[in-house]
């Protein structure tokens, strides 16, 4: 695939621009790393793991801004025609969605490291930790590139998201409290990256872990590209 | 090249619905060409095969020699295009807006001062989108789209909706982009703009092209009555030319007695109003379709 690095990084700095000045869109990249400074700092429940919130509001930071933030973005961008605009300036597609996806990605990846800072890793652990924020983020991406895509506007977009959105943030919570949602939480890439943050400098990366990561991924990109043949983008 | 644009018998069909019926149409090379029709008439789909953005069903649309349909990025960076939604990003301001396209169309970034001067700009240049008025926000498309010296200029209804004002300034870009020999394609429903910008327009109804030409050779193709009518201080409409017609004086022929009479009341200082009866765009398209271009 032709992919001009130039109209990408325009693309890229046109939505770094744009999402500071979408208080909507920001509020989903600031507000878990800011729970999860509050939580870690003014809450204590007796018998909590260690750094409970950073690792819970993690896996949830993974399932709802990225998925939300790239679904609203994509959808405004159609409903507002400015898609078609950059389409007819020689934006291709793939160049549009890294463009756009990379700075959703750095603006996740900045929150996540507030986590994990906040999360006290250091050394070979942070490095571990962002990297699986850093996999997840961009499964979520791809979901959230899907529905944009799939969606003609912005009330499609989050009548559509929203329920994926809470499935994928609240099943590493709802897995705390039940087994049996948490043997079919399994399948979700939240729920694999709950499982390896909370795992972290216990326990080694398992394959199954990546297994299914590396799956949600190939089912997102698979969900996006049928949507996009079926939006007539191309 | 002599033809910017060529389309050769196109057919759109929507489903059942057939929203072009087989349009041919040639425009010159820097010249302005009107495409005038009704609300749903297919103007827009005709933009739209013409931009690459539709495939026709049928038939073919050729831009700058290069058929529609595989347009590739160069051809894309040779046209610009104002549609009838302007794609602007609301939360940025102007200038950003045409930073976007010039780091795309890797033109430096003094043409984005130009380009906000000439639409008359300047001063919003920081001003985000969603504050403009609908007038600046058409001015401020058209700037983008005219930002890397398009060979081709798309002009959907460029200036529906807009104050008089802001009408004329648009009216004014244009001509100064087609001096600079740009082709200047712009469909309208408001014959008055054709009639002063286009030098060849086409009428578009019910997805078929029903006339073509200059739009004052067409006005005189449909000249019927062929009359000069004066009205004098005195009340009377006197009407030459032509048999009597209701509340007309009757004054036959143009023979050197009518000329004689005109001459007499010019002199006397009679004439109030003068008038020659060639209808105009909006009366030849109810000539043909019996309905009104709005």
């Amino acid at each position: 695939m032709d992919i001009d690095m130039k109209n990408a990084g325009a693309v890229f700095l046109k939505q770094a621009k744009d999402t500071m000045k979408n208080k909507t869109i920001l509020i989903q990249f600031v507000m878990f790393p800011a729970l999860a400074v509050i939580m870690e700092n003014f809450m204590s429940i007796e018998g909590m793991t260690e750094h409970f919130f950073v690792k819970m509001f993690a896996a949830m930071y993974v399932g709802m801004a990225p998925l939300i933030s790239m679904s609203a973005v994509l959808a405004e961008e159609k409903e507002k025609c400015t898609l078609k605009m950059l389409m007819m300036s020689d934006v291709k597609p793939a160049e549009y969605l890294l463009g756009t996806g990379s700075c959703v990605w750095s603006a996740c990846m900045i929150g996540s490291c507030v986590m994990g800072v906040v999360g006290e890793y250091a050394g070979k652990e942070f490095f571990l930790f962002m990297l699986i924020m850093a996999v997840g983020t961009a499964a979520s991406i791809l979901i959230g590139a899907a529905i944009g895509t799939w969606s003609r506007n912005q009330m499609t977009a989050a009548s559509i998201g929203v329920p994926f959105m809470l499935v994928f943030s609240f099943l590493p919570m709802l897995s705390i409290f039940n087994e049996t949602i948490g043997r079919i939480a399994k399948i979700t890439y939240s729920e694999q990256v709950s499982i390896l943050i909370n795992g972290l400098g216990r326990q080694d990366m398992r394959f199954e872990n990546i297994a299914v990561l590396l799956l949600n991924i190939a089912v997102a990109f698979g969900c996006f590209a049928f949507a996009y043949k079926r939006s007539g983008l191309g | 090249m002599e033809n910017s644009i060529e389309l050769t018998d196109v057919v759109q069909q929507f489903g059942q619905k057939e929203a072009l019926k087989g349009v041919t149409l040639q425009v010159k090379s820097g010249e302005i060409f009107g495409l005038l029709g009704p609300s749903g008439a297919g103007k827009t789909t005709i933009i739209k095969i013409m931009t690459g953005q539709l495939h026709p069903t049928k038939g073919q649309a050729v831009i700058s020699g290069m058929p529609s349909d595989k347009m590739t990025g160069k051809t894309y960076r040779r046209i610009g295009m104002m549609m009838d939604v302007p794609g602007l990003y609301e939360r940025l301001s102007c200038y950003d807006n045409l930073k976007l396209f010039a780091r795309l169309y890797a033109v430096p970034e003094k043409r984005i001062r130009e380009a906000l001067e000439k639409v008359g700009l300047s001063e919003a240049a920081k001003r985000p989108v969603e504050k403009l008025s609908r007038g600046m926000k058409g001015r401020l498309a058209l700037a983008r789209a005219v930002m890397n010296e398009p060979q081709i200029l798309f002009l959907d209804e460029p200036t529906s909706g807009l104050d008089p004002v802001a009408t004329r300034r648009i009216h004014e870009l244009i001509l100064e982009e087609q001096a600079k020999g740009t082709t200047v394609f712009l469909t309208t429903h408001n014959m008055a703009e054709a009639e002063k910008l286009c030098r060849h327009i086409a009428l578009l109804h019910d997805g078929k092209i029903i006339e073509y030409g200059e739009p004052k050779e067409i006005c005189r193709r449909y000249n019927h009555q062929r009359q000069i009518l004066i009205r004098l201080y005195d009340g009377r409409t006197m009407a030459f030319g032509c048999d009597r017609k209701d509340g007309c004086e009757r004054k036959t022929g143009c023979d050197k007695e009518t000329a004689e009479t005109i001459r007499q009341y010019l002199e006397s200082g009679m004439v109030e109003t003068i008038h020659s009866t060639e209808p105009n765009l909006e009366t030849v398209f109810m000539e043909l379709t019996g309905r009104t271009l709005v």
